[in-house]
């Protein structure tokens, strides 16, 4: 082993947890709020989820529309580049195999992008599969505007900021393009288990 | 530099203390002598790397205070009484000790002083670390954006880096710090006493069509105040970049 901090000794994670802890993170109770800008506010008068891109037939839902579509309950643990993970969160939202039902395309990566200009790039296969969902609930409750609401992405194996908030849609693509924290130094995938946070990891 | 201080892959660096400098009851800066540091932007952070002599590691990140120019990189770092990293690095740490870390991170809440839009910028408690190193870049820049600071803190002793703003502030370079403090009153004060608020704002924000840089860095809760006030003034979201940290950290 190399360097060792000299009279450091820590908190020792619990045992029941640690193997859900992926390296590097440490676990909190309260939610966190990291974000690159002003919350937007989002009109739900207006509000539309879309598919669009490498797509016949772009896919839009209304506000109405999306709340009738079938939805799940999930309960994940999520992690977040910055360090923390977040055990037992419940979410309730729409399975994006549920979005992607009966889609035909020949895109193997998309851009999930949102209300304020953020974007993020995610492969497909990182998004369906049971993977990937759209939120709107909170643990039982309407997500919070701070936390992403009323809708945000959810796709849990990878580092939170892939989670995107104030969510409205997903641009298929043929080829990779990097999103806002990608193209700022964070690593293209984000996958916790293999501490993929930054260029070069 | 700059650019490169953002791209290529972020190894693992150590650090020597260097010297040790409280700046409020809970607050300390960490000047750090790092041989191989390949130089920042104002406004990145690193990820400090703690390891136990049995293997455990835990790692936080913390905003560096220094300016690119300046000889040490140096960290501001807040004790957090129930935190785990904190507490070792205001507590435990002396000088001679090294530090592992990694950095700089970061590419997006960045400045640098040849942007020429009117800077504005916006701290509550520790989050003026990160703005701290923008003012200091500034200070040492030839040519130089007026800058305004408005910075929320909870009493007169909490006010972190006060001489150095006030001497900053005195250069008469085109910067003006406000301060304005949330449960304190002294006798003599001449700053704001209360939370943040659209008349503060208006008083101290550049006017809507000078079209400013805008950076905000502080608690969840103050972040999330300030930069829907700027907005409701009429700023684009897109001019104001944000840092926030939960009540979490450690």
């Amino acid at each position: 082993m190399g360097f060792i901090s000299r009279g450091f000794r820590g908190r020792r994670r619990d045992t029941a947890s640690s193997s859900r802890v992926p390296p590097g993170q440490y676990t909190v109770t309260d939610f966190p709020v990291l974000s690159a800008g002003p919350t937007p506010r989002v009109n739900l008068e207006n509000w539309t989820f879309s598919i669009e891109g490498e797509i016949d037939e772009p896919k839009r839902w209304t506000w109405k529309e999306f709340l009738a579509l079938p939805s799940e309950t999930v309960t994940k643990d999520i992690h977040c580049v910055t360090k923390w993970s977040k055990l037992d969160t419940t979410w309730k939202g729409v399975s994006v195999d549920t979005l992607m039902e009966g889609v035909e395309t020949a895109a193997e990566f998309s851009t999930v992008f949102s209300d304020g200009g953020y974007t993020t790039n995610l492969t497909l296969d990182d998004i369906t599969g049971n993977k990937a969902w759209v939120a709107y609930e909170f643990g039982g409750q309407p997500l919070q505007p701070e936390h992403g609401g009323p809708v945000r992405f959810l796709v849990p194996h990878l580092y939170f900021w892939k989670s995107a908030k104030w969510v409205r849609g997903i641009r298929l693509q043929k080829d990779e393009h990097p999103g806002f924290w990608e193209s700022n130094g964070y690593h293209i995938r984000g996958d916790p288990w293999q501490e993929q946070r930054y260029w070069g990891d | 530099m700059a650019r490169a201080a953002v791209l290529g892959r972020l190894g693992c660096q150590l650090g020597t203390l260097a010297e040790l400098k409280p700046e409020t009851p809970r607050v300390s800066s960490l000047y750090l002598d790092v041989p191989k540091w390949p130089g920042h932007l104002a406004g990145q952070h690193v990820d400090v790397r703690l390891t136990a002599d049995d293997g455990y590691q835990t790692e936080r990140s913390y905003s560096i205070a220094s300016a690119p120019e300046d000889r040490r990189l140096t960290l501001t770092v807040e004790r957090l009484e129930d935190g785990e990293v904190s507490p070792y690095l205001v507590g435990e740490l002396r000088v001679g000790d090294k530090l592992e870390f990694r950095g700089p991170i970061g590419g997006f809440f960045v400045w640098e002083a040849q942007d020429e839009r009117p800077l504005l910028l916006v701290a509550g408690g520790s989050g003026i670390v990160p703005l701290m190193s923008m003012l200091r870049h500034r200070a040492s820049a030839s040519r130089k954006p007026p800058a305004r600071l408005l910075y929320s803190s909870r009493t007169f002793e909490d006010v972190i880096y006060m001489e150095e703003l006030a001497r900053l502030a005195a250069a008469g370079d085109g910067l003006s710090v406000h301060h304005t403090l949330t449960r304190d009153k002294p006798s003599g004060w001449t700053g704001y006493t209360r939370r943040i608020d659209a008349a503060m704002v208006k008083d101290v924000a550049w006017p809507k069509d000078t079209m400013p840089a805008v950076f905000v860095c502080g608690p969840t809760s103050f972040v999330e105040a300030a930069a829907q006030l700027l907005v409701d003034m009429g700023y684009e979201p897109r001019w104001i970049k944000t840092e926030r940290f939960g009540a979490t950290g450690g």
